[in-house]
């Protein structure tokens, strides 16, 4: 899932100040399981947002709605009939639904209320760590399921560089070294051959570094 | 056991502490309370097993909020005690209502009192 962080109460209400209606929105998705934007945290902010005004002697209105979720029309739809109402829109969903928001909402400023990270996983309660960085060639087959591309520090394909010491990454004693791990893995699979190829140079076109990307499903649209 | 305790708490009976969340905290300081305090039972004892580790956690994010937006952490705080230590309880209400007379009254509740005004 997308990981995301609530931003600092202070950079929220800085954004916000100047207006006197505000919507807050939430997305029951990514940013509910990372504990960072959705129906509980829209409470939170709302609550904390409405006491920082009033003690600032500013008098404002603050809503709360949880959409679904806030990349599909569908769900954004649901508040264009009250969106008139409101000067201003903090959107608790990650950078795709603030996007989306603020292109379907063309006269209403919609402002961010997390930081959105990663694609990652939930380890444990409380600890996300990034799995993906969406480069367009998985290549996850060839390495036993974990990924050089976001879990190496220099992305390297074919083994480990140099640096790597003890199982750990040489920019920090805390980051396994992917490589090791995926070493580690293949072993236990009986799949040591799968190391032993060598993986050409990446077509970095999918990645980011090629430009803003889109998929197209010509059998599916209508 | 008809001990005394200060008679401006009002009393709010959960089955649990682990009931009590972030956002209960933040209401009942947004509707004016001055203070709010969660008393939970001794850690490890919990019947539910670990709400009251979760309670603290909540007690110490909602501490953490009011201090960033000048309302005063101090003002939510947790205690453990067993069910059967009356006299603790009437100590800590005692000693919760001298805290929150010390710090006075919450902004927001002046602020809403000079909006009615």
């Amino acid at each position: 899932m997308i990981v995301a962080e609530k931003k600092p109460i202070e950079e929220i209400a800085e954004e916000v100040k100047e207006f006197n209606k505000i919507l807050i929105t939430g997305c029951n998705e990514c940013v509910t399981v990372c504990e960072a934007g959705g129906k509980k945290e829209v409470a939170v902010l709302a609550s904390t947002l409405r006491m920082y005004f009033m003690n600032q002697g500013k008098d404002l209105t603050i809503d709360e709605i949880t959409l679904e979720r806030q990349c599909d029309h569908e769900y954004l739809e649901e508040i264009r009939n009250v969106i008139d109402q409101y000067d201003a829109v903090i959107s608790l969903a990650c950078g795709v639904g603030v996007q989306f928001t603020a292109e379907k909402y063309l006269r209403t400023p919609v402002f961010p209320g997390v930081n959105t990270c990663f694609m990652g996983v939930s380890e444990e309660r409380g600890v996300w760590s990034e799995r993906c960085q969406g480069c367009g060639q998985c290549m996850l087959g060839k390495t036993a399921g974990i990924c050089p591309i976001s879990r190496c520090a220099k992305r390297l394909l074919n083994g480990p560089c140099g640096g790597s010491t003890q199982g750990k990454c040489e920019i920090s004693k805390d980051l396994d070294c992917a490589w090791q791990l995926i070493i580690d893995r293949l072993d236990e699979l009986g799949r040591m051959g799968d190391y032993e190829e060598i993986i050409p140079i990446k077509d970095w076109s999918t990645e980011r570094a090629g430009g803003p990307r889109k998929v197209v499903r010509e059998d599916v649209k209508i | 056991m008809r001990l005394h305790y200060p008679s401006n708490i009002k009393i709010v009976k959960i089955p649990c502490t682990g009931k009590v969340d972030l956002i209960h905290l933040l209401r009942a300081m947004e509707k004016g309370a001055d203070g709010v305090y969660v008393v939970g039972c001794l850690e490890g004892a919990c019947q539910f097993i670990s709400g009251n580790i979760s309670a603290r956690k909540r007690v110490e994010q909602a501490q953490e909020i009011l201090e960033s937006i000048g309302i005063g952490g101090e003002r939510i705080q947790m205690y453990n005690l067993s069910s059967s230590e009356a006299p603790l309880f009437a100590q800590v209400a005692t000693e919760m209502t001298e805290k929150i007379k010390e710090m006075g009254p919450n902004p927001i509740r002046l602020a809403m009192k000079k909006k009615a005004a």
